[in-house]
């Protein structure tokens, strides 16, 4: 019979593997971007800063990332202004309209990005939008909003609606009830919401390989047509900032989901 | 002595779809009144009192508040303080906070709305918890603070709505003699939903028993005890043992129901006619054991006893009857009556006037 602490050390064994599986790759790229060499070697033959320097040097770099920062904080807020808005109308709304809506809403979650893209592709190209910030924006809210419905959404379904109608018999309009009570108490989902919002539009690929032209591009994009080309430590420097974005988004929505059940002394504080 | 009406229901009925949450509810409550809606769960009362709330419209009817038609008024100015059945309090907001919401809606200042909270909390046994959250409270401390919060701006009504339904047994008999000391020291007027019977006998001036969607009998707790009009009101409130049969005579208040044990007297209510269809309602604590030649009760039937249940203060009984029926019985523990025995022979009684005959329309 194996004794039991075996078991357990099997156990943190496998955990173990499984951890070094997934962040393995990750942490192989960050060590290749300080690298000094002009290969893909790893281990690196010595550090330096250098493929920093040439991304901080290289325009094409410099505008694609500044246009997925515009597209992300833009995709963001709308994103989370429509989904919370929508999410807000569902949860007060029962039956067969509601459902399909909610639906229509989701789809995107479960369509292939490829699909998605294409379509958008089709109707903007007939526009004449691809290429444009706009269309990048557009593109990706359709992408963002089930996120924010979803997250909003469950937000409110642990809400307890009578809550909002104590508020009511208690003097507050609709409007202030809703500013007083229902906003601080879904704000969590909100903010998880936008952080996924944001996180999905600067990490999104396929359907900003046919939004985007060589005018107008976002990093994902660039990174994508250089990975065809000759490949070099540079890559695995942009890829660590955009690590770096995605870990500060991640970073931010767990401190944010830590912030629960602080007093709001509003009116009264001390 | 007349007090003035504060709220008054003209035939307010509720549909959802084809059916009848509350039909046709007419009901008048004064000044400083304690008045319960006490039914089974869907029985129309918390319909009722979330349309006097304004928070459901009702589908016909009225409600006048001070003689004043709500039905243009939207639940936030309506100026009425409620207390939700799982107390409702924000859960973001301090417990001072909470109470002082509602004063706030009514532009008090910062410092007049503390000082008026931090009073309210004192006179509802809280003075030092109002900077705790809600979820720092227990049930009872949090049922007090929703109370704090619906009595801060000394509405003219305050609706209860099965407030205590989540507590344990003994808090809330404690809050029950907590709400009845605020309702006399504050001679406020009080609508009180509940479904636990004891609850409103204790607490009412008046209750109004809800079935179906209508009020089958409204009455001061004693009188709807004692004298209740219909089947419904004498099985749902206490215990009753029903005794089926036909009206044979009736004259003033007594009538006579020809029954499967013989002729029974009994106080008539209302709608018995004489040839047709009643019940005999008994109180199982208005059943006697008789000794053989006792004749100071109207009524007696043979039985044998078929069960015995130890109640602590008393003991309640079943008869079984000669036609194989049962009826209830209960015999408080140290009277001088022989002590009931499963299994004897026994011969009971009862007076005309501790039962009543009502009409059977089931």
């Amino acid at each position: 019979m194996t004794a039991p602490w075996a078991w357990r050390w099997a156990a943190y064994a496998l955990v173990a593997a499984i951890s070094v599986y997934l962040v393995a790759p990750m942490a192989i790229i960050v060590v290749i971007s300080f690298s000094d060499s002009a290969l893909l070697t790893f281990p690196p033959p010595g550090l330096s800063l250098r493929w920093y320097r040439s991304l901080a040097e290289t325009p094409a770099w410099r505008d694609s990332i500044l246009v997925s920062l515009q597209v992300m904080v833009l995709t963001a807020v709308a994103a989370t202004a429509l989904g919370t808005a929508a999410a807000l109308g569902l949860a007060s709304w029962r039956g067969p309209l509601a459902a399909t809506i909610r639906s229509l809403l989701m789809a995107p979650l479960v369509i292939p990005h490829i699909i998605s893209g294409a379509a958008i592709f089709l109707l903007f190209d007939a526009w004449g939008w691809v290429g444009s910030l706009q269309a990048l924006v557009l593109g990706h809210i359709a992408l963002a909003v089930p996120y924010v419905v979803a997250t909003v959404g469950a937000a409110l379904e642990t809400m307890d609606h009578r809550l909002t109608q104590a508020a009511l018999t208690l003097g507050a309009s609709p409007r202030i009830a809703f500013m007083r009570v229902t906003l601080p108490l879904i704000r969590p989902g909100i903010l998880a919401g936008l952080l996924f919002a944001a996180m999905l539009s600067f990490d999104e690929l396929i359907v900003s390989l046919f939004l985007s032209t060589p005018q107008l591009r976002t990093v994902t994009v660039l990174m994508w047509s250089n990975v065809l080309g000759d490949i070099d430590p540079e890559i695995s420097a942009i890829a660590t900032v955009i690590l770096l974005v995605s870990m500060v988004l991640l970073a931010l929505q767990w401190f944010l989901s830590r912030q629960r059940g602080v007093p709001v002394l509003q009116g009264i504080g001390r | 002595m007349t007090r003035p009406t504060v709220l008054e229901l003209r035939g307010v009925s509720k549909n959802f779809g084809p059916v009848a949450a509350v039909a046709d509810v007419d009901l008048e409550l004064k000044q400083g009144e304690f008045i319960s809606f006490l039914g089974p769960s869907g029985s129309g009362k918390t319909t009722t009192l979330m349309m006097v709330a304004g928070l459901q419209a009702p589908s016909s009817g009225s409600i006048l508040l001070n003689g004043r038609d709500l039905a243009p008024l939207p639940p936030y100015k309506r100026n009425i303080g409620v207390v939700f059945q799982h107390y409702a309090l924000f859960p973001h907001m301090s417990v001072l906070a909470n109470i002082a919401f509602p004063l706030e809606m009514r532009k008090l200042g910062r410092m007049q709305a503390r000082r008026r909270a931090e009073a309210v909390l004192r006179l509802v046994g809280l003075p030092d918890l109002g900077d705790r959250l809600p979820s720092q409270l227990s049930g009872g401390q949090q049922q007090r603070v929703a109370l704090a919060r619906a009595l801060a701006y000394e509405p003219p009504l305050l609706l209860m709505d099965e407030p205590l339904g989540a507590l344990d047994k003994n808090l809330r008999a404690q809050m029950q003699i907590e709400i009845a000391r605020l309702h006399r020291e504050l001679g406020i007027t009080v609508l009180y939903v509940t479904h636990d019977q004891e609850e409103a006998l204790v607490m009412s001036d008046r209750i109004a028993v809800f079935n179906h969607g209508r009020v089958e009998q409204i009455g001061q707790p004693q009188s709807l005890y004692e004298r209740p009009v219909t089947r419904f009101v004498a099985g749902f409130l206490g215990d009753s043992t029903f005794l089926p049969g036909k009206v044979q005579a009736l004259q003033k208040e007594e009538a006579v129901v020809l029954t499967a044990h013989g002729p029974l007297r009994g106080h008539a209510s209302p709608g018995v006619r004489p040839g047709e269809a009643a019940v005999v309602a008994v109180r199982p604590e208005r059943v006697v054991l008789l000794t053989p030649g006792d004749t100071a009760r109207e009524n007696a039937l043979r039985g044998r006893i078929s069960d015995v249940i130890y109640l602590g203060q008393s003991r309640k009984f079943v008869v079984r009857l000669e036609d194989g029926s049962e009826l209830l019985g209960l015999q408080p523990i140290g009277t001088a009556s022989p002590a009931v025995t499963e299994g004897s022979e026994v011969l009971l009684g009862w007076s005309a006037t501790d039962c009543n005959v009502l009409a059977d329309s089931d």
